[in-house]
């Protein structure tokens, strides 16, 4: 198992893998956004958590269908689903390593974007602290789109339209915790422990049906 | 051999011979019953008074209602025909989810389009973003994904198997959409004719309401069991296509 979460990190983190143009894709994303809404530093400042949460977002389903595709092509997906280990565990591990890859490198480069949104300090810690807890989710939610997308042939597209609806709730909770943080009457935890909740519901649930998928497509 | 063909359990439907039996010989009984409801229910619409506050846009209610009840029951059929398929592998499942989902999507868009017709006048916006409307705008969406994965793949067994766990994935969206009017409290009024105290609505409105909601279910099932039979059909039709290929190749 440490083995393949170390072989699956190598793949991300070398060149092809995508864990870096992941974290480009999401500073495009949000550069982009004062171009279209101008340049207004206190509008950027209000609308800073929902345009970093949702570039994070975007950016998180950049990788996802390459998650078992590549597997696929050079052979090791029927390996992994031959072996004795529990699919379920393989799967989890391996979407641990796509977080590793793909996710935590844009937690780290949150606070960057935050600082080109004028956020105050407050807001960018609760955005990272938020986008630390909730982008797991996104990717074991991924992780049912990318598995139940590895036969297609150009399945990229299709795993974002069928993820984006299931991952608004971790949009929804991550926004109003950020804000929450920001302004006073509305308490932080709830929502914060909402995300939580979530995260570790759909890290049951995605590995289980990711692995009914990929058992269920395989030939 | 009518005998062999005899239903007498439910399990013998798995049968697709049987099923076309079966709804070669209710549909029309199904059609006709859903015609003669939705006149009675029509009528009754236009029979009954006005709202003395909404007027007569209340009677967007009789539409708009029965479709988004439907919307969600449309999932529902679809989460246990999914069951069906992961689990007992029945073929009459994957045709059952597969049928469904544009039938869900058209209700749904229905139940969309009538609310925002019905919250212009009463709310003065088309679209608001409520937690009602968004989850069902998401189910929508969720309706238009599973359409699209079940076209992308040629193969249709491993379609089914594979839509049938993005539909139970799915399936926690679904009572989202049921209490987000009352964990949620925003412009969608909360629940009034299915509670534990009884419907709060008045008579007057309720029973028009309730047949067409029983209209509605009815025409969700003969469009349902309609759809799968041409479903079966086309199977069929496309496997003998192959047949006759294979033939063909034999013979040159």
């Amino acid at each position: 198992m440490i083995a393949l979460l170390l072989r699956d990190l190598k793949l991300s983190v070398r060149a092809g893998g995508g864990a870096l143009i992941g974290v480009l894709f999401f500073m495009t994303v949000v550069a982009v956004i004062p171009f279209g809404v101008g340049p207004d530093l206190n509008l950027l400042s209000r609308i800073g958590p929902a345009i970093v949460w949702i570039g994070a977002l975007l950016s998180a389903l950049l990788g996802l269908d390459r998650m078992f595709q590549t597997d696929r092509e050079d052979g090791s997906l029927d390996l992994l689903l031959m072996q004795e280990h529990p699919l379920v565990l393989t799967v989890l591990v391996k979407c641990l390593a796509h977080w590793l890859g793909n996710g935590l490198p844009l937690v780290i480069a949150s606070p960057l974007l935050g600082l080109f949104m004028n956020m105050s300090e407050v807001a960018i810690g609760a955005t990272m602290l938020t986008l630390l807890v909730g982008t797991p989710a996104l990717t074991f939610i991924g992780a049912v789109g990318a598995a139940v997308a590895v036969v297609l042939p150009r399945g990229g597209l299709l795993v974002s339209i069928l993820v984006l609806p299931l991952a608004i709730p971790v949009l929804i909770f991550g926004v109003s915790a950020s804000y929450a943080a920001v302004e006073d009457p509305a308490p932080f935890m709830p929502p914060f422990l909402i995300l939580v909740a979530i995260t570790m519901f759909f890290a049951v649930i995605g590995p289980i049906g990711a692995a009914l998928a990929l058992r269920n497509s395989a030939d | 051999m009518p005998e062999s063909l005899a239903i007498t359990k439910f399990s013998d439907l798995a049968n697709p011979t049987r099923f076309l039996g079966l709804a070669a010989r209710i549909l029309p009984w199904m059609a006709g019953i859903t015609a003669i409801l939705f006149a009675i229910g029509l009528y009754l619409t236009f029979a009954s008074e006005g709202d003395y506050q909404q007027g007569m846009t209340v009677r967007i209610m009789y539409v708009h209602v029965p479709a988004a009840w439907l919307s969600m029951m449309c999932y529902s059929v679809m989460a246990a025909s999914a069951i069906g398929t992961l689990v007992w592998r029945h073929p009459l499942a994957d045709v059952s989810h597969k049928a469904a989902a544009p039938l869900g999507a058209a209700f749904t868009l229905i139940a969309l389009a009538t609310g925002s017709l019905w919250g212009k006048p009463m709310w003065g916006t088309w679209w608001v973003w409520d937690a009602r409307l968004t989850s069902v705008f998401v189910l929508f969406l969720m309706y238009l994904g599973l359409i699209a994965l079940n076209r992308a793949m040629d193969d249709p067994g491993k379609a089914a198997r594979v839509s049938a766990v993005l539909i139970l994935v799915g399936f926690v969206n679904i009572p989202i959409i049921k209490f987000s009017v009352d964990w949620w409290n925003t412009l969608h009024q909360p629940a009034s004719v299915i509670r534990l105290d009884g419907p709060t609505i008045d008579k007057e409105f309720l029973w028009p309401l309730l047949i067409m909601a029983i209209a509605f279910t009815l025409l969700f099932f003969t469009l349902h069991i309609a759809a799968m039979r041409n479903e079966i059909w086309r199977r069929r039709v496309s496997a003998q296509r192959r047949m006759a290929a294979r033939m063909a190749g034999k013979e040159a």
